[in-house]
């Protein structure tokens, strides 16, 4: 029984690739269209997923100043920082600006030499000691500064009004953008796998309609259609991974080198990081689509063959 | 293997007819009545003809005891067992028991008659060494073992029908159902056909043929069901074609 069930496993597999080869151009546009669906589907997830590490990465780099009140003792400082170092929402240990750091930056970037010398040994920011904070998550922000708002010693928090909404809201963005378009891709190659098969069903109606008549099980029947319909799958996969494996390096190492002043200060994922996701990701797709596209297909098509 | 359809195993014990239509009906659209209250039992080892001109309901028969179609009302027996009860998995079961050769003879035309004959097999998942021991053993019974690399294009209709012959008694069918099975014939293929036919019957397989060819139905003297207008107007066991007398 077991031996008997592999033989027909094997059988069905043959009779699927068979039919790839015999449906042949129908075969081949249909691997084009799912492959170009799938590779655009590939540099969609490049672009979200770089713009998604940038996003990250710049989150990374925002952060809340929090400044003491008037002469605040210096164990009440550490105090603040302890408390603040406890909290989720934060990335890290607090850094801690002194007054005299915080002028000093300050003349760095604001004044000149001559303007700075004026000021002789006056500290104008001598009350400006604070903790820089960064975040895990910048969506957190509000909370975080509420919280800091209300421990005693505490005069002021800044923070860039609307960076965490703005970041959010990009990233928001390119997520719906790329689900859209995803969505549209998959099902266009859901459609184009549906054609290729109901095509070969169409070929292959006679045959179908004596495998019926003689007593051939539903498996045997729809099996080498599902096998052709994730075969068509897979290479549909296969085609643009290979492109997009040959192109990933060498738009990255062209945006870098050519945009170095934009994307200077910027990294983006290494290869390996992309592919590791994408590649399980395409394949599962082209998996899918086969399957379902070739299932929808049998199901409806060989319902139609009946004996005549 | 409960709840598995195997027919000859059924057939083994039973002593009802192999084939019984109960008062069936079979309506295609409101209107049009393909069948009406039709009783028929056919017995174990049985040669019959079903008789009657186009339309008179005679491919609604096959059809109905390929399981093909359900009736609109009545039921049909086969082997004891009711063919509307059966379910989707053991209807394909059931006909590989149903042996069953067509007008057109329905080959596949890309594959040889070899070929076509170890396709009846390997769909019903007969095991490679078995297949090739009985493919050759059933073109030799229908005289083709010279042809066995030929394309359908390659035959001729009566070698055509031949060959799907072949490959309706190569699963050892219970029942052979033949619809029109001379009508693309001359007579000379066509009695060749019908000697075929017999000669399975006298091997014990119970033969349905349906046919308007009545000078086969006439020479051949076995029991004739004729139908008109998706009734039955005549059932005589050793009869000859009924003309248009009702």
């Amino acid at each position: 029984m077991c031996m008997q069930g592999i033989r027909t496993f094997f059988y069905c597999l043959k009779q699927g690739i068979r039919s790839i080869f015999h449906n042949g151009m129908f075969s081949l546009a249909s691997i084009g269209t799912i492959a170009a669906s799938l590779f655009i589907l590939g540099l969609f997830y490049f672009v979200s997923s770089n713009v998604s590490y940038v996003m990250k990465e710049a989150e990374q780099n925002v952060g809340v100043t929090v400044l003491f009140v008037e002469n605040c003792p210096q164990e009440k400082i550490d105090a603040i920082g302890a408390a603040i170092k406890t909290r989720a929402e934060v990335a890290g240990d607090p850094v801690f600006i002194s007054a005299e750091e915080a002028w000093e930056n300050y003349k760095k970037d604001h004044l000149n030499e001559e303007l700075a010398a004026t000021f002789g040994e006056d500290n104008p920011l001598q009350d400006s000691a604070s903790f820089k904070v960064y975040l895990n998550d910048v969506s957190m922000q509000d909370v975080l500064i509420r919280y800091i708002e209300g421990l005693d010693g505490v005069r002021k928090v800044n923070a860039l009004e609307g960076v965490a909404e703005s970041l959010q809201g990009i990233k928001r963005m390119v997520t719906l953008v790329s689900v859209a378009i995803i969505v549209i891709l998959v099902a266009v190659a859901v459609f184009l796998i549906r054609m290729t098969v109901s095509i070969g069903i169409s070929v292959r109606k006679e045959e179908i309609s004596i495998m019926n008549l003689i007593g051939a099980t539903d498996y045997f029947v729809r099996f080498p259609f599902v096998v052709e319909g994730v075969t068509l799958g897979v290479c549909g996969a296969l085609v643009p991974l290979g492109i997009l494996h040959l192109i990933y390096g060498k738009v990255i190492e062209y945006l870098s080198g050519e945009f170095e002043s934009v994307f200077r200060k910027m990294t983006f994922l290494s290869e390996h990081e992309v592919f590791a996701k994408l590649t399980p990701l395409l394949l599962a797709i082209g998996i899918l689509i086969g399957w379902f596209g070739s299932t929808m297909s049998t199901r409806k098509q060989l319902k139609k063959i009946s004996l005549r | 293997m409960a709840g598995s359809y195997d027919l000859h195993r059924d057939l083994q014990n039973i002593q009802a007819p192999v084939i019984h239509f109960d008062h069936v009906y079979k309506d295609y659209q409101k209107e049009i009545h393909a069948l009406e209250d039709v009783s028929i039992s056919i017995k174990k080892g049985e040669f019959v003809f079903i008789t009657g001109s186009s339309g008179s309901g005679k491919s609604t028969l096959i059809r109905l005891m390929l399981r093909e179609i359900l009736p609109t009302k009545g039921k049909v027996f086969v082997a004891g067992r009711e063919l509307s009860r059966l379910r989707r998995h053991q209807v394909s079961k059931y006909r590989r028991s149903i042996g069953v050769v067509f007008q057109d003879f329905r080959l596949l035309k890309d594959r040889n008659a070899y070929e076509n004959v170890a396709f009846a097999q390997r769909v019903v998942e007969v095991p490679p060494g078995e297949i090739k021991r009985n493919v050759p053993r059933f073109l030799s019974l229908v005289g083709l073992s010279e042809k066995y690399k030929a394309y359908p294009d390659e035959l001729s209709g009566g070698e055509q029908q031949r060959v799907a012959l072949a490959r309706a008694l190569v699963n050892n069918p219970v029942i052979l159902l033949a619809d029109e099975p001379t009508g693309n014939l001359d007579p000379k293929n066509s009695w060749e056909i019908m000697h075929l036919l017999e000669e399975i019957n006298r091997r014990g397989t119970t033969v349905v043929v349906v046919t308007h060819n009545h000078e086969v139905v006439d020479m051949m003297q076995k029991r004739v069901i004729t139908l008109r207008n998706g009734r039955v107007i005549s059932d005589e066991q050793k009869g000859g074609y009924v003309y248009a007398r009702y």
